[in-house]
């Protein structure tokens, strides 16, 4: 067998589109141009397959698979967008959105959230499940940044570019279920971490307003997320 | 049993309350009370919530007056922060304070009341609304919406967003002045002198239309509270509490705005959400006093700018001796008001520093309580917030103004509806004229969406025996 990249042709919205080996569904589909939408995902993290909002129909398989875990195959026949798509994105976002507490007005996130730009493009204007409004606690024992466990969507990737990037694995996910909660170490306060070199990375990865600086004004919380590419590019080239 | 008349909700005003006339035997009235039902909750919700957050969450308690939340929050956390903001902070705050200012008034008189001054309280209710006004009075309701959008479009050019801006941060403001800003607000200061001109002209020549409502429209000696600059002239964003009686002469002065809870107690009333303050050397309920444009020009020895300090002077002529008590001429105050709003407007414009970069200091939390006060549209505002070390709130209290002028409200539409309420025969105009006692007061209650004004009002009659005898219903 030769070293080169084994080439995969097949079909996404009907586009013939060729792929390498072990690339995934939704890789192929941003390199062609052809928009997925995602939450947990995050280029430059390890995709987890949490949010499940990147579904996608493959023919043939009768269950939906998430396009961000799901690796592209020969033949294969993928359908990004149709009603019963639609419909399971909106559902889940309605879900996200009931579980918690996001209300943008007040947020520090506000028009700068990726929940609130999913659910704008989905059309999502009402949920259609009652809300359960927890009332969770605000972490603001950290000197620099906060948590909003109100707004956590459970995506993970503060966990991930903590342990991944930094290296630190100060964020972890207890809990089951309607239970889970983001936390840091063994549950104690932000504050008290011993193992948070407070680099702010999760800050920023945070597509909500969970984790944010302090300070900060409603609207005012910009997260910059440049830094993941350049710094996972950077160890791959010294690896 | 005594009878009850019930007017539910009002019309005209911002928000949902309900009027209770109530009767005695012999189908005279015998008290009145005015029953708020908003502000709940707000001071539990915040609970918890880092304190950055509490202009925002406020600016939400009202879509009319936001932009005054956002003050008297913003002015809170800056207590907690313990800085002092930088002096141009200070002067874009005011000007988007006196924007406000500006389109609350113009919103008040022209959209809300001027219907009752051109078309009359008796005249028909299907047709007493700005619409109406518009039909038959084209000028004037022009002039009035001019006003209330160039207020609205300063408060949007320096926010960027008109009814929730947050550019009121705590410690300042998150963008500097730009000089298209500046240009644009300028250019529409004349015009806008122009109509609160005009308008005063008018408003003083139907005076003589009005002798009845000036004499019952909530017309009694109180004690009137506002703030004041160090000079003692009219101040809205900053300055010291000063408290009149209603002889003009100064209870108390240069009172920290920051020790109010020293100066001013809280009583609730059973039948209303809204507290009942009055002022604590005075008692409860002696300590009775009002807030607002009228305290405001009864409080302050001038305005301050050449044009409104001249319409001052004419004003104190109502009452040679005193205060103006009655509480139509909250209407008149109103208008000078947005006189000299534009006209400090303009001045703030023209300052040296105005347009520096330098709008925001960046601070901790460095004091566990803070109180920001300012004046709002309707009257003082209070803000008052505990944190805990991490910076989260644990306690806070809003005075709000309708909250400052609870108790003379209730007095002021018992007066009314005893003189224009005759027994159970009720006549619409009457009951226009009770609700009218309240929109002089321009209460903000909640929300702006019924701002068109036709808002459904309700009357009940209710005789000896609890029965509902007459209803009057009006959408
Ligand atoms: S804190 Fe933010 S990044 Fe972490 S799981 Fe929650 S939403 Fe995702
Ligand atoms: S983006 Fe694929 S499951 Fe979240």
């Amino acid at each position: 067998m030769s070293d080169a990249p084994h080439i995969l042709t097949l079909k996404i919205d009907d586009q013939d589109v060729s792929a390498v080996e072990g690339q995934t569904i939704l890789a192929v589909a941003r390199e062609n141009g052809i928009a997925v939408p995602t939450l947990c995902f995050l280029k430059g993290l390890s995709p987890v397959g949490a949010c499940r909002l990147c579904l996608v129909e493959i023919k043939g398989v009768p269950k939906l698979l998430p396009a961000c875990v799901t690796r592209a195959a020969e033949g294969m026949e993928v359908t990004t967008d149709s009603p019963r798509l639609r419909e399971y994105r909106r559902t889940i976002l309605e879900l996200l959105f009931a579980e918690r507490n996001h209300v943008c007005s007040i947020c520090v996130s506000n028009n700068n959230c990726e929940l609130q730009s999913l659910a704008r493009a989905q059309g999502l204007t009402h949920v259609r499940v009652p809300y359960r409004h927890p009332r969770l606690g605000v972490d603001a024992t950290h000197s620099r940044f906060s948590a909003d466990h109100n707004r956590c969507i459970l995506c993970a990737r503060c966990v991930r570019v903590c342990d991944e990037i930094e290296g630190a694995h100060t964020w972890d996910i207890m809990g089951r279920g309607i239970d889970c909660r983001v936390i840091t170490d063994m549950n104690q306060p932000w504050g008290q971490s011993d193992t948070c070199t407070s680099c702010g990375k999760c800050v920023h990865v945070c597509p909500t307003g969970t984790l944010t600086e302090k300070g900060v004004a409603a609207a005012e919380m910009k997260k910059r997320q440049q830094f993941l590419p350049y710094l996972t590019a950077m160890r791959e080239e010294r690896e | 049993m005594a009878k009850t008349v019930v007017i539910d909700p009002i019309t005209r005003i911002e928000g949902h309350s309900k009027i209770t006339v109530y009767l005695d035997d012999q189908d005279q009235v015998a008290d009145a009370h005015f029953h708020v039902t908003q502000f709940r909750g707000f001071e539990k919700f915040t609970e918890g919530r880092p304190f950055q957050e509490m202009p925002a969450i406020t600016a939400r308690i009202c879509g009319i007056c936001p932009v005054s939340h956002l003050m008297a929050s913003s002015k809170a956390c800056d207590d907690l922060m313990a800085v002092k903001i930088p002096p141009t902070a200070v002067k874009l705050r005011r000007l988007m304070n006196l924007a406000q200012l500006t389109q609350s008034h113009a919103l008040s008189f022209f959209h809300l009341s001027s219907p009752d001054f051109l078309l009359g309280f008796d005249s028909d209710p299907a047709q007493r609304h700005v619409l109406g006004v518009a039909a038959k009075y084209p000028e004037i309701a022009k002039d009035g919406i001019w006003l209330r959008k160039y207020g609205q479009q300063v408060i949007e050019w320096l926010g960027g967003k008109r009814i929730h801006p947050a550019w009121t941060v705590p410690g300042g403001v998150n963008a500097p002045l730009s000089e298209e800003v500046r240009q644009k607000i300028l250019e529409g200061i004349p015009h806008g002198i122009e109509i609160v001109r005009r308008t005063l002209d008018f408003w003083k020549n139907t005076q003589g239309r009005f002798a009845d409502e000036i004499e019952h429209f909530a017309n009694f000696p109180s004690l009137f509270l506002g703030l004041v600059t160090p000079e003692g002239h009219l101040e809205h964003y900053d300055g010291f509490i000063r408290v009149v009686d209603a002889d003009r002469k100064i209870i108390a002065d240069k009172l920290e705005p920051t020790a109010y809870q020293h100066h001013i107690g809280e009583a609730s009333l059973g039948d209303s959400y809204l507290k009942a303050p009055y002022f604590k050397p005075f008692g409860y309920p002696d300590g009775m006093y009002r807030v607002g444009p009228l305290a405001r020009l009864n409080c302050c020895d001038a305005c301050g700018t050449p044009l409104a300090d001249k319409e001052l002077l004419e004003f104190r002529a109502l009452r040679k001796d005193g205060a103006v008590l009655s509480s139509f001429y909250y209407h008149h105050a109103r208008l000078i008001e947005i006189l000299f709003a534009l006209e400090r407007m303009q001045e703030l414009c023209n300052t040296a520093n105005i347009m520096n970069t330098h709008v925001r200091a960046v601070a901790n939390p460095n004091k566990f309580e803070g109180v920001g006060v300012s004046e709002a549209p309707r009257g003082t505002l209070f803000h008052h917030y505990k944190i805990n070390e991490q910076g989260l709130i644990t306690w806070a209290n809003l005075i709000v103004a309708t909250g400052n002028n609870n108790l003379a409200m209730n007095k002021g539409i018992a007066q009314a509806a005893k003189f224009f309420v005759n027994g159970k025969d009720v006549k619409e105009g009457a009951l226009n004229r009770v609700e009218a006692v309240i929109r002089c007061y321009d209460p903000c209650l909640s929300c702006s969406t019924h701002a068109l004004g036709q808002m459904p009002i309700k009357l009940s009659i209710v005789n000896a025996r609890g029965e509902t005898i007459r209803e009057l219903t009006r959408y």
